[in-house]
């Protein structure tokens, strides 16, 4: 991460730029046929102009996207704080196992006790000592609509979070930062929510059968048809679960001799669908273009292992918003290198489908591009429409081919009518169907939001990653400790976060995220904000040494004195 | 002298310790020089590069699809899909959907659904772990597992992805994993998930899965060491939904302690279906639910809802909230399919009655359908869905397939097709369902008629029936048609007593599958066919 951390400004800060051409003299893949090449040394200069001038040329308006480097000081004590926890939990199981500490784990049954072990010992070695520690800071249930505020089950724990009792008392409005309501559309009054019961007593709640066989009511056709006006294709299939949609649908696309370009940094299902199909996986840096092209390259001219012959075919997986780093997909540069390398694209829109752009079309409108450039075009209807399910939308040929073969539309469950019926007033409230301009309002209300917390958040000294306009807002804590610490502070003063560490990320970038909402206002955006740095002072976590605006009495070095004191 | 002599021996000729210097210089170079390539490299040019990169084309991304290919437009269902469906406009009797005990249209849980919307809204907009974890959530599972008698639940948000996502979170490479060959698609996508080695055993083939587990038997004993590492597995389902077989539990635990092997029991159809209380195969066989290790179901079918679910000893089940990929990753179930859920599990828990009448419905139409002709009826009596096959193969499986449309079509659009006797060919049936219930309005309105009248009545509303029909339609329907001038033969206690007698003399229970078999025998839909590419064409019938 911190290698490739710099490569992600683009029109910005030339300080990092030069850093990365350093690096891209090592890498040797130096050709003037490459889109986005990296220069040779001695070429750097001359070059870099028109270079520079060509990606702008992609981009509309300015790309800023930053991920500042881990200073080296938390980074050695990250890792010490992972080593000394290590230890602890070794000399904790070490205890365990001669019954000098009181396990708490659920054990084997006596009748299979001289079966093969289900786990092996070290597999859940983290989940014991290091999960365990924090894990009050996960599956926090909450009790009412997750909305800008919410209510949360007070839960204690008797024995350091190995179980979990419920007082019966509720946190009240508690803000949420956590879900993933972009719009704001989980609700639970409104034309959304009157709708949604309209359904549930005309349809009931399931339906008990596939698509292909009786499962395919007109609901589902009808938001098929304003799904596709929506993205601006030609059709469009919608599917049960977001997650299925992903790691169901590949496989039917792909097959053994394709080629399928992942980024590093792809959602689990992306990698499930993925490797269930069967096809070779090449795996490039997180929205790396260079990394892309080179593997685009070498694709073609050294076609598949072994045999060399041609690949069948190649896709692209990417993601228009990366939910754990906040960056935006370089499409521009991506539909570019596709249509370079005839490379079929695969764009996973989960996060940024009503998130971004000024009509709420996802990535594609936030960039002003063609649908038809992307293949495929997938999302899901959990996060900005506050349902669940998930669609893909394309070509009719390809989604009639998916209504044939999807393994989805074959063998499972189509979605619940009022779910349906739910994606479909919020879609329209979207366009503008519904005759008023509330959707319109909420994107305004969300870009505003974004850029407003994001804004704060850089000037008091954290450090966030991800792109400017993105909503998912990761705020950097590195340190294991701190997650635990900063989920619990967070919570005391009434605001919900989530945190995030090691499986989900990379071991030393443990971060806190936030998901900015179009529901939320400004004062719950400045407490939650205030709430954020009451806690970033207490818990050390201005970490930044960027510039800012506005001084705030922290300056870069602050950090590190206090450290050292 | 003696030095002088020796090296006047010793000098050897010029010509010789040139020739001995060469030979050095010789092995030295061969010492430091490669003296073959082991291989021919030429690297592309730039320009080769370019124009292998111009001359490649890929293959279209997916293939044409012929526009009249059978199952591309989807058949329309307007308005809920429940036992009366309306397909692409037309009214039908619904044997298709797997709505088992009829809790999609009870109006009990779409109350509980809607409470649910009012206060948790529709969607819960977050993974389990990041505040998608509703009250709700909890609940169901603590529901769920008291009602399998296990210790511990776990929800999923989509049924396909239960035992998905459940299998490959214990099973890694290198396992074992023994299923049967006819094992339905969401396992089988969990195994390939999984990366294990698969080994299939022949379907409820006993015989064959212990031979299966003596070979790694043997296998084990060459490798002791590696076989302490190496888990096992049987995966299974308790109703197999491609061939309406139940599985023999019982036998199966056994093996499972012999060889030490754990159990996997996918219950999709079985679970809210067999045993006495719903509880599915394990309380149908009496087989302790603690020996099976992970038993897996979707809310689907029986509960009428979305979603599935795990259940086992909480050493097993806990391990999926962090491994298991579908739950970990994916938005957690809305929870008011989640309160949808709790209710159908109440009206199970309180009306147990349910499973026996599903019990004996399945078991008259799998008798009932004995001996059809050119059909044969597959699998267990007690199944819900049944499976009908072609008794003669045509050997082509498109040429079988297209029959089967046929048949179904047949059914679905000839629904006036007379139910004779038990074997519903031939004759057309000249009454539906709707004309029958016009007849009984008739009566009831005035009992004090004779057959004439009601005649002369029913044809006014629209049926050419003959007097003879409607003579036999009342006495069908319990009525006698010799009305007395004085009072009506039959008081309201004795004609539903006669209409229960009525019921069981036509081997028929219910009103709702009396009049579905006789009068309206509408379209078995689904055809199945097996994924292991077997030629049996399957034809299901759900009964709801």
């Amino acid at each position: 991460m911190t290698q490739n951390s710099a490569s992600k400004l683009l029109n910005g800060d030339t300080l990092h730029r030069t850093k990365q051409d350093k690096k891209a003299g090592g890498n040797g893949f130096v050709k003037n046929h490459c889109l986005f090449q990296q220069q040779q040394k001695r070429y750097r200069r001359p070059a870099e102009k028109s270079h520079h001038a060509s990606r702008t040329l992609l981009y509309k308006k300015t790309f800023v996207e930053s991920f500042e480097e881990t200073p080296l000081l938390v980074a050695v004590l990250t890792y010490m704080g992972y080593g000394i926890l290590t230890i602890f939990g070794y000399l904790r199981d070490f205890l365990r196992d001669w019954k000098l500490e009181k396990c708490h784990l659920a054990r084997e049954r006596e009748e299979q006790k001289d079966f093969v072990p289900l786990y092996q010992d070290f597999e859940n070695f983290y989940t014991r000592n290091l999960y365990m520690r924090i894990r009050d800071n996960w599956n926090r249930p909450i009790r009412s609509v997750p909305g800008a505020k919410m209510d949360l089950v007070e839960r204690v724990t008797p024995d350091y979070n190995w179980t979990f009792e419920h007082t019966g008392k509720v946190l009240k409005d508690v803000i949420n930062m956590g879900s993933y309501n972009y719009l704001g559309f989980a609700e639970n009054t409104g034309t959304c929510a009157d709708t949604a019961s309209e359904c549930t007593e005309k349809y009931g709640v399931g339906v008990c059968s596939t698509r292909q066989e009786l499962g395919n009511i007109d609901k589902h056709e009808e938001l098929e048809k304003l799904a596709a006006r929506f993205l601006g294709v030609e059709s469009s299939m919608v599917f049960g679960m977001g997650f299925a949609t992903n790691s169901m649908n590949i496989p039917a696309l792909m097959e053994k001799g394709c080629l399928i370009l992942s980024d590093e940094l792809n959602h689990a299902s992306l990698v499930l669908g993925a490797r269930l199909s069967g096809a070779t996986i090449r795996v490039f840096k997180h929205n790396n273009m260079q990394s892309l092209e080179k593997l685009l390259r070498d694709a073609m001219v050294h076609g598949q292992p072994r045999t060399h012959r041609p690949w069948k075919k190649i896709l692209i997986l990417v993601e228009g918003i990366y939910s754990m780093e906040g960056s935006i997909v370089r499409l521009p540069e991506i539909i570019a290198l596709k249509k370079k390398y005839k490379a079929y694209l695969y764009l996973d829109e989960a996060h940024s489908i009503g998130a971004l752009g000024p009509r709420g079309r996802g990535v594609v409108d936030y960039f002003g591009l063609d649908p038809c450039d992307v293949d495929i075009m997938m999302g899901t209807f959990t996060k900005s429409f506050g349902a669940a399910g998930g669609y893909i939308g394309g070509k009719k040929e390809l989604v009639d081919y998916l209504r044939l073969h999807s393994h989805s539309a074959v063998y499972a469950t189509s979605m619940s009518p009022p779910i349906t019926q739910q994606i479909i007033t919020s879609m329209k409230c979207i366009m503008g169907e519904d005759g008023t301009t509330l959707g319109q309002e909420r994107l305004c209300q969300l870009s505003e939001n974004t850029t407003y917390f994001r804004r704060r958040l850089h000037e008091m000294g954290f450090i966030i990653y991800g792109n400017n306009d993105s909503p998912v807002v990761p705020l950097m804590l590195y340190m294991p400790a701190k997650i635990g610490a900063f989920g619990r502070e967070m919570l005391k003063r009434n605001i919900g976060t989530v945190v995030v560490g090691f499986p989900a990320t990379p071991i030393i970038e443990s971060r806190a995220r936030f998901c900015v909402s179009a529901a939320h206002t400004r004062e719950m955006l400045d407490t939650a904000l205030n709430a954020i740095s009451e806690v970033g002072d207490l818990l050390q976590l201005k970490y930044s040494r960027k510039n800012r605006r506005g001084s705030e009495g922290t300056d870069c070095f602050s950090y590190l004195e206090s450290h050292l004191d | 002298m003696n030095i002088d002599r020796e090296s006047s021996e010793s000098e050897a000729p010029a010509y010789h310790l040139i020739l001995e210097g060469i030979l050095i210089l010789w092995i030295i170079r061969l010492l430091f020089s490669k003296t073959y390539k082991l291989q021919e490299r030429s690297d592309l040019t730039e320009k080769e590069k370019e124009e292998l990169i111009e001359e490649w084309q890929p293959e279209p991304l997916v293939p044409l699809v012929s526009k009249d290919h059978p199952s591309l437009n989807y058949d329309v269902v307007t308005g809920p899909p429940s036992h009366k469906i309306i397909v692409n406009g037309k009214e039908c009797v619904n044997f298709a959907s797997f709505n088992f005990l009829g809790l999609l249209e009870s109006e009990r849980v779409k109350l509980k659904a809607l409470s649910s919307l009012k206060k948790y809204g529709v969607g819960t907009c977050g993974p389990r772990g990041f505040y998608g974890t509703f009250d709700v959530h909890l609940e169901l599972e603590e529901r769920l597992a008291k009602f399998m008698r296990t210790e511990e639940a776990i929800i999923y948000s989509y049924g396909f992805a239960t035992i998905a996502s459940a299998i490959p979170a214990y099973s890694k490479r290198g396992d074992i994993i023994f299923v049967d060959e006819a094992a339905c698609f969401s396992i089988q996508k969990g195994l390939q998930a999984s990366r294990s080695f698969i080994k299939y055993f022949k379907h409820n083939d006993m015989e064959d899965l212990e031979r299966l587990l003596k070979e790694q038997e043997i296998e084990d004993q060459k490798n002791p060491r590696k076989a302490k590492v190496i888990r096992r597995f049987i995966v299974i389902e308790g109703l197999y939904i491609n061939t309406a077989d139940l599985c023999p539990l019982p036998e199966l635990v056994k093996l499972k302690y012999k060889y030490k092997v754990r159990i996997f029991l996918e219950e999709s159809m079985s679970f809210g279906v067999l045993g006495e209380h719903g509880r599915g195969v394990t309380e149908h066989f009496g087989v302790n639910i603690d020996d099976i290790d992970l038993i897996s179901a979707n809310m689907e079918n029986a509960l009428a809802s979305i979603g599935g679910f795990c259940c086992g000893r909480s050493f097993v089940i806990d391990h999926q909230r962090l491994s298991g990929q579908g739950y970990c990753f994916s938005a957690s179930l809305p929870p008011m399919l989640a309160a949808a859920a709790i209710e159908a599990l109440n009206i199970m828990e309180e009306d147990p009655g349910l499973f026996r009448v599903l019990r004996d419905k399945c078991k008259h139409v799998h008798k009932a359908l004995q001996g059809t002709p050119g059909l044969k009826v597959v699998g267990e009596p007690l199944a819900p869905a049944l499976h009908l096959q072609l008794e003669n193969s045509s050997g082509s499986r498109t040429d079988d397939l297209k029959l089967l449309r046929a048949i179904v079509d047949y059914v679905r659009y000839n629904n006036r097709s007379e139910a004779k006797g038990r074997k519903r060919c031939g004759r057309k049936k000249c009454t539906s369902n709707r004309d029958n219930h016009t007849l009984k309005r008739i009566v009831k309105q005035n009992p004090f008629k004779n057959v004439g009248e009601i005649h002369k009545e029913w044809t006014v509303a629209g049926v050419s029936a003959s007097r003879t029909t409607t003579h036999r339609r009342m006495q069908d329907m319990g009525f006698s048609c010799r009305i007395p001038c004085v009072k009506p033969l039959l008081n309201n206690r004795q004609h539903q007593k006669r209409l229960a007698s009525k019921r069981t003399g036509l081997l028929l229970s219910g009103p709702k599958l009396c009049s579905l078999m006789k009068v309206n025998f509408a379209f078995p839909l689904e055809i199945r066919v097996p994924e292991s590419g077997g030629r049996e064409e399957r034809h299901t019938i759900h009964v709801a």
